[in-house]
């Protein structure tokens, strides 16, 4: 474990676009922290946090100078390795027939900065998605291999965290090439800071790093186990697989249709949804055609149309899958949970439907 | 971080990096047949050479067809797998990319992708008598596994084709199943919901006729395509007659976007229907089969 000061971030951050990475992290643009680009310390969202609960979030001064002082905001990492918006490829007539040319896909190389555990875990789950089966998803595969990981362990949970339960947080212990921990006391400020990777190693090697001393590790552990004890909600998952395989058509399905309002928000936070559909357009001339990709999601009529008509089209159906699939066929499909408690889906619900509620409503009156 | 290690200097399909399986390749249409209204078989050969020595199929997978700007969908594929060099496609009208495939002739080019899915048990059924069971407006599916039983005789044992639709209307490939009852130790059973004064065969659901014909269920293998209600009814009428679970296998339909387990469209329950289906085995969907709207 290493030492670095807060006046050596930028030096940090300088270390790496050197390395040929840009940066993105968490900024405030507007009313909510977003990952996006940022050049120093500064774009950071310094002395700000949020407040979060079912279909709320707030953002709050801290009465601190604290750079990674916040949870999770509305949008995950996804929409760097698996953009909203992507084109396959296009095509062009030629003759009586057509080629096809493939997308030149050459994303940045980009280091991202903040990633919280529960999203490593959720980077996992998408790897397991786009990278882990038979086939490749190269636009994935291609970004996924450029990334440079800035973990940053939670000093705080949300009102809406169950990272506790999912096994998934709030230290960080696999999956990063750094993990910082910040520490603020009366007169000082800094960062302790773990190495995953050989290529972690490196960017370090050349800032003003101090070791840690024995006292570190332990600090870190109380910042940790005082976000353990901050948890929002909890989760019960045992033998979750099986008590949602068996309760297909429990009541609460209906009773969640009627708050439900099909909106999608839940799919579209969710740093784990995975699921897409494609847009074929052709140009004025006729001469010219593409196809895209862009996120989708289970709450829409279309996703399970066939021709004659919907496979799902009630309300509780649509959440019914979108649920088992998260807790339970996510374990059948790639041998994991596809939630991280992240507590996205919550907070961003504007009829805050709790995931965890729904669960526990299950769970007491299950068949 | 190395995160995987297939890393490829060229795709098949021309671009850098890694192999895209969102890539069509193309293909030309070679020759178009009518079958019914709105029903017909386009003939496929893949422009590319390699490509199309190295194709390989097998009966009950399917393709991702994509016509120039309209869109791209899933069709089985009903040629024979050993027949090398070409591909063809029944395809029925019922929307925007299916009536454009039909409107192609001979010469034109699609996109085509694949073969993907999973394929009918042709193996464990060998020396074991077959039974389809079929319905609905037109089964692609089953062509497939009915022409390669029909053209491989010695192989299996008897052959009992269950077909039932609504109407005599509805019946679209009348002479192919004419052609079929001719194969030796083959046996066809039509059924029709309302006959006209015309019809001569059976009348009522396609699961009245398993009562009335003899049905081995040790020696036998089930194969069904169809409405999900009609196999239903299918799958509990067999189970009652002493077929085993883990001797029915059933050729699913779901939403397809991509067909490599990417898009999430085709979930049926853990299934992905574009990779693990479209034939799954009953016994291992049957908590899933039959609950509405999965
Ligand atoms: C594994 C598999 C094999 C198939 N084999 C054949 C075949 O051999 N012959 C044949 O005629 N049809 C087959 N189908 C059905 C065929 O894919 C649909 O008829 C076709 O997608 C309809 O598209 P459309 O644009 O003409 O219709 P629209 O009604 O305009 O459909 C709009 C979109 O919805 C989706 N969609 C609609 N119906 C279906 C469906 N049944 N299955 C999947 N997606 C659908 C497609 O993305 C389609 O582009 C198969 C389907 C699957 C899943
Ligand atoms: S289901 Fe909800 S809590 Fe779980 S990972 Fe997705 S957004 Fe986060
Ligand atoms: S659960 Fe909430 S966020 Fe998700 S679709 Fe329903 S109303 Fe929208
Ligand atoms: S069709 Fe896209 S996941 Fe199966």
């Amino acid at each position: 474990m290493k030492i670095l000061d807060r006046n050596s971030v930028d030096l940090f951050f300088d270390a790496l676009k050197r390395q040929g990475f840009a940066l993105v992290g968490p900024t405030i643009p507007d009313s909510a922290i977003v990952y996006d680009e940022i050049g120093s310390s500064a774009d950071l969202p310094v002395g700000w946090t949020d407040e979060q609960d079912g279909g709320t979030y707030r953002l709050k001064k801290r009465d601190d100078e604290a750079l990674f002082g916040y949870v999770v905001g509305p949008q995950s990492w996804k929409k760097f390795l698996h953009p909203p918006s992507l084109r396959l490829w296009t095509a062009h007539r030629e003759g009586k027939g057509f080629k096809i040319i493939p997308e030149q896909d050459d994303p940045p190389k980009l280091a991202y900065i903040g990633v919280r555990s529960c999203e490593l875990h959720a980077i996992a789950i998408q790897d397991k998605v786009f990278i882990g089966g038979p086939f490749l998803d190269s636009s994935y595969g291609l970004r996924r291999e450029n990334v440079f990981i800035v973990a940053v362990n939670c000093g705080q949970a949300g009102g809406t965290c169950f990272c506790v339960s999912m096994k998934t947080g709030p230290k960080a212990t696999a999956g990063f090439d750094l993990a910082l921990t910040e520490i603020i006391e009366p007169g000082r400020h800094y960062f302790t800071v773990e190495t995953g990777t050989g290529r972690g190693e490196e960017v370090l090697r050349d800032l003003p790093y101090t070791e840690a001393t024995e006292a570190d590790p332990a600090t870190v552990e109380r910042i940790v186990e005082k976000t353990v004890s901050q948890m929002g909600r909890t989760l019960d998952t045992t033998d979750i697989k099986n008590l949602l395989y068996q309760n297909l058509e429990h009541p609460r399905w209906d009773q969640v249709a009627t708050r439900c309002l099909s909106c999608a928000n839940c799919t579209m936070v969710c740093p784990t949804c995975f699921c897409s559909t494609v847009e074929d357009v052709t140009d004025l001339s006729g001469e010219h055609a593409e196809r895209w990709r862009k996120w989708d999601s289970c709450f829409t009529s279309d996703f399970s149309f066939v021709h004659g008509g919907t496979v799902r089209p009630s309300v509780k159906s649509r959440y019914r899958q979108w649920m088992t699939h998260k807790l339970a066929t996510w374990i059948d499909q790639f041998g994991t949970s596809g939630c991280v408690g992240c507590g996205r889906c919550i907070t961003w619900c504007p009829v805050a439907i709790d995931i965890t509620e729904e669960v526990r409503a299950i769970r007491e009156t299950k068949k | 971080m190395e995160v995987f290690s297939n890393r490829i200097e060229e795709s098949p399909a021309g671009g850098p990096g890694f192999f895209n399986p969102w890539i069509p390749h193309t293909a030309e249409v070679i020759g178009k047949r009518r079958e019914a209204l709105g029903v017909h078989t386009l003939r496929l050969r893949l422009r590319d050479e390699g490509v199309r020595r190295s194709y390989r199929f097998r009966s009950g997978q399917f393709n991702m067809l994509y016509v120039f700007g309209v869109g791209e969908v899933p069709i089985s594929i009903v040629s024979d797998p050993d027949e090398s060099g070409v591909l063809d496609h029944t395809i029925r009208i019922v929307g925007k990319v299916s009536a454009a495939l039909v409107s192609l002739k001979k010469g034109d080019t699609v996109g085509l992708r694949g073969p993907y899915g999973s394929s009918w048990p042709l193996e464990e059924a060998v020396g074991k008598d077959v039974l389809i069971v079929t319905g609905g407006l037109g089964c692609a599916p089953v062509i497939s596994v009915i022409n390669y039983v029909a053209n491989r005789r010695d192989r299996y044992g008897n052959l009992k084709i269950f077909h039932g639709v609504k109407t005599p209307k509805d019946l679209l490939y009348r002479a192919r199943f004419h052609a079929w009852q001719k194969h030796p130790d083959t046996e066809v059973y039509l059924t029709v919901d309302h006959p006209d004064l015309e019809w001569k065969y059976n009348v009522g659901v396609v699961t009245n006729l398993f009562r009335e014909v003899r049905i081995y269920a040790q020696r036998s293998v089930v194969m069904m395509c169809g409405p999900e209600i009609m196999m239903h009814h299918a799958v509990r009428d067999l189970l009652a007659q002493g077929l085993a679970e883990d001797r029915i296998y059933l050729s699913l339909e779901r939403n397809m976007k991509c067909a490599v387990g990417f898009c999430g469209h085709c979930q049926f329950g853990p299934a992905f229907i574009c990779k693990d289906g479209p034939v799954l085995r009953y016994d291992r969907i049957k908590e899933w089969f039959g609950t509405s709207e999965i």
